[in-house]
């Protein structure tokens, strides 16, 4: 290797410095959570669990969770069939525009949140569409289907094409092969894309308050309103902790589906 | 034609319909390319894109000054004059710009040491649990990290508190700095991810010739690493800058400061929706050009 | 038993409703013709009920138990209460014009403007059992009433106070000298609301200190006052003035010692008390301060009408009253509500002056800026709400 033990040494300090910056934020969250003060002034005051037991009896979070899981589900289902359709016209087909595919579906994760929320409800409005959880999946479904798209495209394009041939060659027609042979091929990129997709409904904050009404709550939407009041600080704290816990368990079964090889797609 | 009537003669009759559609679409590939494409480019095309023509539209409608209300299909340029005859505004999409750079720039500098000792350095058990360690945090909630932040930079929060020894203050809330430093945060882990994919890509035998031509650490990672990374560069910077660009929230919150997503969203949270349509306008050009540029060097294969 | 309670207030209510029926009060339309929006009768509450509110005008008892009028009025009326908390009138506008509310508790820079623009629907006091209770005082006014018709119930009312850290700022201010042009002396430390209506406090001073520029409404300034002010806010600025834009985030900049003197209202105070680790003080300064007298409405597309009416009755009674305005920190509207508070915090009326007209008259109630100084002289011309927005803008954005 080229690296002499010097710069090995650098990069292991680097990476140290780098994670720790990464997590000190979250580290400080969680002592927070046991903190006996509402305020967070920093050292903490005293400890407490208080704040776990608020946070179980406060019906409001029970159901902007309920409706998050509702929102990222059926969003992500949403963008998991418009990617697998997308991804299968531009991986197996020629067409005049294909490179114009990618770059429309990148479009609503990178133009500004601020801008797809205020467009969207704009357009709600227009056209008389009531906003609450339905509104919610269609904009987060809206940004979701590039991850979903692009995790796919990748696959297929990784998938060798001669059991397909093989499969047409025998006669199975093209529903068959894809039910049989295609779709078991790209079957990780799916779970990946879709665990992908429900992380960034599931956290999506900007879009879904212009998507959501005045009565449907998300646990972000809750959160940032919740962040509004003073007195609801500690209890957030807590939600924030479980979700940071909560989310291990996705990213294990993202890091064991790809085998080491890291889900594609980010945001 | 007769209809077979009957659960038994339905199977053979609905089995072979499939077989029909399936074997119709093999025989028409044009046919089957559009019926796979309308369902995804119709919803972008409908729901997305015709939001943000209705959006445009906006831009270009007049408004009731005492009511706030936009009055459709009233046209006026109200709303691009007053964008234009105010230069703050464009101090504030080059603050906001300069900023999504800066952050940019920060986060690869921040995200190729850890991404090259990944990929290159760490044994494969290491390597799978700094993934994970890096991948955690895109899990956990924006806004939280957002707060954990606001505790930080307080006045008599953690860092006031770490550097009280040495004599310094903490920030407070009001310190553009801690946009950037907030903002690097939370995208560094879409830095990280690509550029280590895209280190791992790199063939070693590509690095051992380069040694055994001569090249020095720093030379081969100029004059070979570098260049391979570019995709992948671009690719995280697609975040880092697009998600730096409109974010309102972040800048509200910890800098007290106005960036181009504050505009908009004041402006739409107070009842100018014209003007927030038209100011809409400029990231989205913004990010438009944005992505042309970078799919140029390759992003969107490293995405 | 509360279920119970909530078919005697209904049963109540229908009884009103029917011997209303019969003679017609003066604030029933004369036209048969009914306005949009326009209650005969309350029926059953429709289950949820979506408001619009100043932060702290709903509570649940969250942070003391002893001030909770929602759970109570959901229990009895079945209307489940969904809060969104406005940062400012000019986002409670546009809250409510996005049609997705029931109705809220508007200051006078946002009752006027719904009002006009037929946002929302006149009220049927008569179906609202305690209405006749209110201070007359604080009815038919011109932010809450349009045509002679009322177009929603009283809340309260109070001022915008100046509110410092007695640690920091040892000698207690009287007037708004502190955040102006003292102040050099707490550069950085200056908190403000961030809000384009704050401009009119800025007015309000130039009234105390330049007379020669002839203000005579803070909410009207024609080219020259508004320049004016603008300067006076960008010196403001520029000694590091932090804006808050909501009660949440001013209290916690107070509470980490970050900021120590601003503009607030009373409530930022009373939370701001219950931390042992910080003293602070308010004060009505002697130039007069910008206030409010806020008004309950329904949104004339309002999803659920009756849920409306009945949490306007229940802001009116005693209890309710009592306690969403001592807990604010502002003067209730009814002699009964003023006993009622005596109980929660005793001299509570006296020390917001209820009834006192001549210190509400020290206090120049939100309004909105108009083209036309809201006068009938041709001649004079002012700057307009969006106007004020803009100038906000640019104040905040360089």
């Amino acid at each position: 290797m080229v690296e002499s033990p010097l710069v090995r040494a650098l990069l292991r300090a680097a990476t140290a410095l780098v994670l720790a910056f990464i997590y000190l934020p979250l580290i400080i969250l969680a002592v927070y959570a046991f903190n006996e003060s509402k305020l967070a002034a920093w050292p903490p005051t005293g400890f407490t669990l208080d704040w776990f037991g608020e946070a179980a009896a406060n019906p409001a979070i029970r159901t902007a969770l309920l409706n998050s899981l509702v929102a990222a589900t059926a969003a992500t289902l949403i963008a998991l069939v418009l990617g697998t359709l997308a991804a299968l016209a531009v991986q197996r087909y020629d067409f005049f525009g294909k490179n114009t595919v990618s770059f429309l579906f990148v479009l609503p994760i990178a133009l500004p949140g601020v801008v797809t929320g205020i467009a969207l409800q704009s357009s709600f409005k227009l056209f008389g569409v009531g906003l609450g959880l339905p509104t919610i999946i269609i904009a987060h479904a809206t940004f979701c289907v590039v991850v979903a798209y692009n995790n796919i495209v990748a696959r297929l394009r990784r998938l060798p094409r001669s059991p397909e041939e093989a499969s047409a060659d025998l006669g199975a027609d093209s529903w068959m092969t894809f039910r049989r042979i295609t779709l078991p091929g790209v079957r990780t990129a799916l779970l990946s894309g879709g665990l992908l997709a429900f992380a960034l409904s599931f956290d999506e904050v900007i879009v879904t308050l212009f998507a959501a009404g005045a009565g449907t709550k998300t646990i972000p939407v809750w959160i940032f309103n919740a962040m509004q009041r003073p007195n609801e600080l500690p209890v957030v704290n807590v939600v924030a902790l479980l979700l940071v816990l909560i989310s291990v368990i996705p990213v294990w079964i993202a890091q064991r589906l790809s085998g080491g090889e890291i889900a594609r797609g980010g945001r | 034609m007769s209809i077979p009537e009957g659960p038994r003669a339905n199977l053979p009759q609905r089995r072979s319909l499939s077989r029909r559609v399936t074997s119709w679409f093999n025989a028409h590939p044009r046919a089957t390319l559009r019926t796979l494409l309308a369902g995804p480019l119709g919803w972008i095309g409908l729901v997305y894109l015709g939001s943000l023509l209705v959006l445009l539209l906006h831009a270009f409608w007049a408004k009731d000054s005492f009511t706030g209300k936009v009055e459709p299909f009233n046209w006026t340029l109200d709303a691009f004059i007053q964008i234009a005859s105010n230069p703050v505004y464009s101090t504030i999409a080059l603050r906001t710009i300069g900023i999504a750079l800066l952050v940019t720039i920060t986060d690869v500098l921040l995200a190729l040491p850890i991404a090259y000792y990944m990929a290159r350095i760490a044994s494969p058990r290491k390597r799978g649990l700094l993934l994970v360690a890096v991948t955690m945090p895109l899990w956990a909630s924006y806004l939280v990290k957002v707060y954990a932040w606001r505790t930080i930079l307080q006045g008599n929060g953690f860092l006031g508190w770490a550097l009280a020894p040495f004599g310094i203050e903490g920030p407070g809330l009001s310190e553009i700095t801690n946009a950037w430093i907030v903002l690097s945060y939370l995208w560094l882990p879409y830095m990280i991810l690509p550029i280590y994919a895209g280190l791992e890509r790199i063939p070693n035998s590509l690095l051992e010739a380069s040694a055994d031509l001569g090249g020095r650490a720093g030379m081969t990672f100029r004059r070979v690493i570098f260049p391979q990374l570019i995709p992948a560069l671009a690719a995280g910077s697609i975040f880092t800058f697009s998600l730096s660009l409109g974010d309102y929230i972040v800048p509200d919150l910890v800098a007290d400061a106005k960036f181009i997503g504050n505009v908009i969203y004041d402006n739409s949270a107070l009842g100018n929706f014209p003007v927030a349509a038209a100011f809409s306008i400029l990231p989205v050009v913004v990010m438009i050009g944005y992505l042309l540029v970078t799919r140029r060097l390759g992003a969107f294969d490293s995405l | 038993m509360k279920r119970a309670k909530g078919f005697a207030l209904m049963a109540g209510l229908a009884l009103l409703v029917a011997a209303c029926g019969g003679s017609s009060t003066s604030s029933e339309p004369a036209s048969s013709e009914k306005p949009a929006g326009w209650l005969e009768s309350v029926g059953a509450g429709e289950g949820a009920l979506n408001l619009i509110i100043w932060e702290g005008y709903a509570e649940r008892g969250a942070v003391d138990p002893a001030y909770d009028w929602v759970t109570g009025f959901e229990a009895e009326t079945g209307c489940m209460v969904n809060t969104t908390s406005m940062t400012d009138s000019a986002n409670g506008v546009q809250l409510l014009q996005s049609g997705e509310y029931d109705g809220g508790s508007f200051s006078g820079d946002a009752s006027v403007r719904l009002m006009k623009a037929g946002d929302v629907a006149p009220v049927n006091v008569g179906l609202l059992a305690n209405y006749p209770n209110v201070f007359g005082g604080l009815k038919d006014k011109a932010h809450n009433s349009m045509d002679g018709m009322p177009y929603g119930v009283p809340h309260g009312r109070g001022a915008n106070v100046l509110m410092w850290n007695t640690a920091a700022v040892t000698t207690a201010p009287t007037s708004w000298d502190p955040v102006w042009e003292g102040g050099a002396a707490y550069k950085g430390k200056i908190s403000v609301y961030d809000s384009s209506i704050y401009i009119a406090d800025a007015a309000i001073h130039l009234m105390a200190t330049k007379p020669e520029l002839g203000i005579k409404d803070p909410y009207q300034l024609n080219d020259e006052q508004f320049a004016a002010a603008i300067a006076l806010l960008e010196v403001q600025r520029d000694n590091g003035a932090v804006y808050w834009g909501t009660a949440a985030d001013q209290i916690t900049s107070f509470a980490s010692g970050d900021l120590v003197v601003g503009t607030t209202w009373q409530y930022q105070a009373n939370m701001l008390a219950a931390e042992p680790a910080i003293k602070v003080d308010t004060t009505l300064p002697a130039e007069g301060s910008t206030g409010w007298s806020d008004t309950w409405m329904m949104a004339t597309k309002a999803a659920h009408p009756n849920c409306m009416y009945l949490w306007m009755d229940h802001m009116m009674s005693a209890e309710a009253n009592a306690q969403a305005t001592v807990w604010f920190g502002e003067a209730p509207t009814s002699e009964a509500a003023c006993e009622a508070a005596e109980a929660l915090s005793p001299g509570h009326c006296d020390q917001f002056h209820a009834t006192d007209e001549a210190y509400f008259d020290k206090v120049w109630y939100w309004s909105t800026p108009q083209a036309d100084c809201a006068d009938d002289d041709a001649a004079t011309a002012c700057k307009d709400q969006d106007a004020w927005v803009e100038a906000w803008t640019t104040l905040r954005g360089n």
